[in-house]
């Protein structure tokens, strides 16, 4: 670990004005924030733990705590909420067993909500693993969540 | 120095003072909770705001973050100043309903009760221990977590924070007194951890914790045996 982070710090020559890309790649790294980087990233940058914990803790991008192997996100924007986001979001809190903000129990499903991915037009918007899924439906979900390998059992057959 | 003008009174104050500090100078109150002389301006609680006047517009603004200008005209009193000032404490009071600093302010605002349901946290994110434990002591051991709703002062992922020295500045500069610390048989309590104290050579007292003063001789390059006396036997 300790070697990993190095290498993503002198990527960005040890400055500290990267801190938050660092982080983000560290997350890339680890598919999280864990502790034992964290405090060597304050070691190597010279930034006291407190801080990078206060930027790692303020940005909802960040966590602390693994994440899944696959991260669904749902838009609750406006534009996405009036489209029936919160629909969505119940829909899959009940596949997924989970809230927002949880990751499930065999870390195979991180889920979360967001506003505004800025794709406004083509809501309710899903995101599953950084990619943009539009006009999305319960069904077309279900169909998404299978091909991630969740099983979902529903009363249509499609 | 610039001339302006406070409650109707002409006042000078020296260039890049605030209104807060060019205000005291006047001996013209203005209620505060975060700014302190020893830090950095900050701005968080918004109760020293003031209203200021300038070419026919008013604006409120911190006074403790506002710095004083040639002409500027400033009203410390205005009845929107008390309105803002009033929603102010009462936020504050649904977050802390029992601390007297806060009931004092609230009671020379004519504030009886706050209209915002409690929701109590103590904590009123003034951020001066934060602030007094990074530009002050130097060593940042503790620092805000989250944001919003959620934001407040803790410790780097709750646990016993490793830079601490248990110095007790931020307990000592705490406005509403909810760092807790606790000093038992030769060990001091801060933030959940216990640091052991020294005890003199001499008189066998205990007198400050043991890693502030390792902080203390790093810091000035000082003899080990430097600190194992308290400052009566020294
Ligand atoms: S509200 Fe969902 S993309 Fe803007
Ligand atoms: S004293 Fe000015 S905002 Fe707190």
């Amino acid at each position: 670990m300790e070697d990993k982070v190095r290498e993503i710090i002198s990527k960005y020559d040890s400055d500290k004005a990267f801190l938050v890309p660092i982080l983000q790649d560290v997350q890339k790294e680890f598919n999280h924030l864990p502790h034992k980087a964290l405090h060597r990233v304050s070691v190597f940058l010279d930034v006291p733990i407190s801080r990078i914990y206060e930027v790692a803790t303020f940005y909802k991008a960040f966590s602390l705590t693994p994440r899944g192997d696959h991260q669904l996100t749902v838009c609750i924007g406006t534009a996405c909420h009036v489209r029936g986001a919160q629909n969505l979001t119940d829909h899959i809190e009940r596949i997924l067993g989970i809230k927002p903000g949880e990751t499930s129990g065999d870390l195979k499903f991180s889920f979360d909500t967001v506003n505004c991915v800025g794709a406004c037009a083509l809501g309710p918007i899903l995101e599953a693993d950084g990619d943009y899924h539009g006009k999305m439906t319960i069904s077309k979900s279900n169909k998404l969540l299978k091909k991630l390998g969740k099983k979902v059992v529903t009363d249509e057959e499609d | 120095m610039v001339t302006l003008t406070m409650d109707g009174r002409k006042i000078e104050a020296p260039e890049g003072a605030t209104l807060l500090k060019a205000a005291n100078s006047a001996n013209i109150e203005i209620p505060q909770l975060c700014s302190n002389e020893e830090l950095e301006h900050y701005g968080a609680c918004r109760l020293c705001v003031v209203e200021i006047t300038h070419k026919n517009r008013t604006r409120i603004v911190a006074s403790c973050i506002y710095e004083v200008a040639e002409g500027l005209e400033v009203n410390t009193r205005s009845e929107r100043v008390l309105n803002v000032r009033k929603l102010v404490i009462e936020l504050l009071l649904a977050r802390n309903p029992r601390h007297p600093s806060l009931l004092k302010i609230a009671e020379d605002l004519g504030v009886k009760k706050s209209r915002f349901e409690a929701e109590i946290k103590g904590c009123i994110l003034c951020g001066q221990c934060i602030r007094t434990c990074r530009e002050v002591v130097g060593v940042s051991a503790i620092g805000y977590e989250g944001r919003g709703i959620n934001k407040r002062v803790a410790t780097p992922f709750e646990e016993s924070p490793p830079d601490c020295i248990a110095c007790g500045s931020c307990h000592f500069v705490c406005p509403v007194d909810v760092i807790p610390m606790k000093e038992k048989d030769g060990v001091r309590n801060i933030w959940k951890t216990d640091f052991p104290l020294q005890k003199c050579e001499s008189c066998g007292r205990y007198f400050a914790p043991v890693k502030q003063l390792e902080y203390f001789r790093e810091q000035y390059n000082l003899p080990p045996e430097q600190f194992s006396k308290c400052t009566h036997c020294r």
